[in-house]
């Protein structure tokens, strides 16, 4: 039972850091339609910000959790800002050429890592977050990792403000619209590619909150950390819903407690053979043959 | 000709060498036509000869060569947002509402200035406003199609392109769109796609028709209503229709 626990709160954790990652992929696509694989940029960029000035610009100031909140706000806004320019600079130019945007965005995500590990080298560098997180709670008698907590509050949180901003502000409703149908969008009168750049920002900032926090999470950074969970974002993506928030919310949870449970139990079943992440290609498998639109997708016109 | 003659007869819209490709096919080949400002010109022709590409070149949302101009000023180089802004209002041939949006979230949408004219969408169409907090994807085809038309009429614009509106509707709802727009043209000039000629002969002033992306006639409507003939020649139909 503790055991289950356990693994239910971490896979839980794990699906929040992808949830961070999934909403703004699903946005992106299904607004103007890019398959961004330079959102694991924008992961590393929150990441490596958010290190970076907790190690040389707030070291020694104030407690240890003002220097984690305050590096971790400078990340978000270098997410936001990062993101927002490889719109304006790489991916507007290319508006309707989908090939020529794919090409750029992994040429981008490639280049990226390599300037990352120019800068600041190949190795893993230790992150050192507030003592709080690294301590346990009990939870029917299994020791929860505080970080999980802030990682599921964090992603509710996120979860609470995209729809609240979705339902209840204009460019709420234009996204919105433009998920369902981005010509009739233009043809209100309504500059969409403002849209553009606002979702672009909006996914950084979420990509690099997932950075920040998985420095928590793993207790490291590393030059390929944006790399490495873009690729199970985009599955939750695909399983929640090409353009659907909410779905990309399930699929995160799915996906993340479907790893927990499959590594945990089936290592002790056959041995460590891979079986989380096998598991949930099958589940992605499954879901394109049932319900190939995804849990709750739309289709971007 | 008098001074109001002159200002009856004044051209709001000039279409130009208008020429569109969508993929291999030259759709467009050199559209020319003038919309006067008032009243309702209709865009006639069979079934794919360019009528609802004619439609979205003028609004940019089709790539096209010559010249498009409104009251005189030239928006072939605007965006379509930006010429929308110009006091364009589009009602699209499928309605292309955005069916997971409320009816009301689907008018706010298409609020464009400080004072969007509720009043008159809501004397046009009153069911709107009793089924402002249902997803428009719910709604009749009928009721679809008032949400299109209700979208472009929020705002003051100074001309509307409409495309098939009576297309699909049961004979007494076209009635009903014809009656709608009869009260449109009173109120603004509208560039109209039907192939309703009932509704045409009701409603329309000009006629302008088009085969294989090209004019082919310019001219009074009803005049040319009056020539079976003609219509036969020009649109391979009858003069008929419902209205």
């Amino acid at each position: 039972m503790t055991t289950f626990v356990l693994l239910t709160v971490t896979g839980l954790g794990l699906g929040a850091m992808y949830f961070l990652i999934a909403s703004g992929l699903s946005l992106i696509y299904g607004l103007m339609g890019v398959l961004n694989f330079a959102h694991g940029a924008f992961i590393t960029v929150g990441s490596y910000a958010t290190w970076w000035m907790s190690e040389n610009v707030f070291d020694g100031v104030g407690s240890a959790w003002v220097r984690f909140l305050v590096s971790a706000l400078c990340g978000l806004v270098a997410g936001a800002i990062f993101a927002a320019l490889v719109e304006l600079v790489l991916i507007r130019p290319l508006y309707q050429r989908h090939i020529e945007q794919v090409l750029v965005t992994v040429g981008l995500s490639i280049a990226f890592v390599a300037l990352v590990q120019g800068i600041w080298g190949p190795d893993v560098h230790p992150y050192t977050a507030p003592g709080w997180l690294h301590e346990t709670t009990t939870l029917f008698g299994a020791h929860i990792p505080n970080d999980r907590w802030v990682e599921i509050a964090t992603a509710v949180a996120v979860l609470v403000a995209l729809q609240l901003f979705l339902r209840r502000t204009r460019y709420g409703l234009i996204i919105r619209a433009g998920v369902e149908n981005r010509a009739m969008v233009t043809a209100l009168g309504i500059d969409v590619r403002k849209a553009f750049t606002l979702v672009f920002a909006i996914g950084g900032v979420a990509a690099a909150l997932a950075g920040a926090l998985s420095n928590v999470y793993f207790g490291s950074v590393t030059p390929d950390r944006g790399t490495s969970l873009l690729i199970f974002a985009f599955i939750v993506v695909v399983i929640g819903g090409l353009g659907s928030i909410t779905g990309s919310a399930i699929a995160a949870v799915v996906v993340g407690l479907v790893q927990q449970y499959a590594n945990y139990y089936g290592t002790n079943w056959i041995g460590d053979w891979g079986l989380g992440d096998l598991s949930v290609l099958l589940l992605l498998a499954v879901v394109l043959l049932v319900r190939p639109r995804g849990l709750a997708g739309a289709v971007a016109a | 000709m008098t001074a109001a003659e002159a200002v009856e007869t004044r051209t709001l819209l000039e279409v130009r060498n208008l020429h569109v490709n969508l993929g291999q096919s030259h759709v467009l080949q050199g559209v020319s036509f003038d919309v006067p400002e008032g009243g309702v010109t209709a865009l006639l022709g069979r079934n794919g000869v360019g009528k609802t590409t004619t439609l979205r070149a003028i609004l940019g949302l089709v790539g096209r060569r010559g010249t498009v101009r409104l009251g005189g000023e030239d928006l072939t180089a605007l965006a379509t947002h930006r010429i929308v802004r110009r006091s364009v209002g589009y009602v699209p041939e499928d309605r292309d509402i955005f069916a997971g949006l409320t009816v009301e979230e689907n008018l706010r949408l298409a609020e464009r200035g400080d004072e969007p004219r509720y009043d008159l969408v809501y004397d046009l169409f009153p069911e709107l406003k009793t089924r402002a907090r249902q997803r428009a994807g719910t709604l009749s085809g009928g009721q679809q199609q008032m949400v299109a038309i209700a979208r472009a009429l929020l705002n003051d614009n100074r001309l509307l392109l409409v495309d098939e509106p009576t297309k699909g509707l049961a004979p007494a709802l076209v009635t009903e769109f014809a009656h709608v727009l009869e009260r449109l043209s009173e109120l603004t000039t509208v560039l109209l796609v039907e192939q309703n000629l009932g509704v045409v002969r009701r409603i329309a002033r000009d006629a302008v028709v088009l085969d294989t992306g090209r004019v082919v006639h310019a001219g009074d409507a009803k005049e040319l209503l009056a020539q079976p003939e003609l219509v036969r020649r020009l649109l391979s139909v009858t003069a008929g229709g419902h209205a």
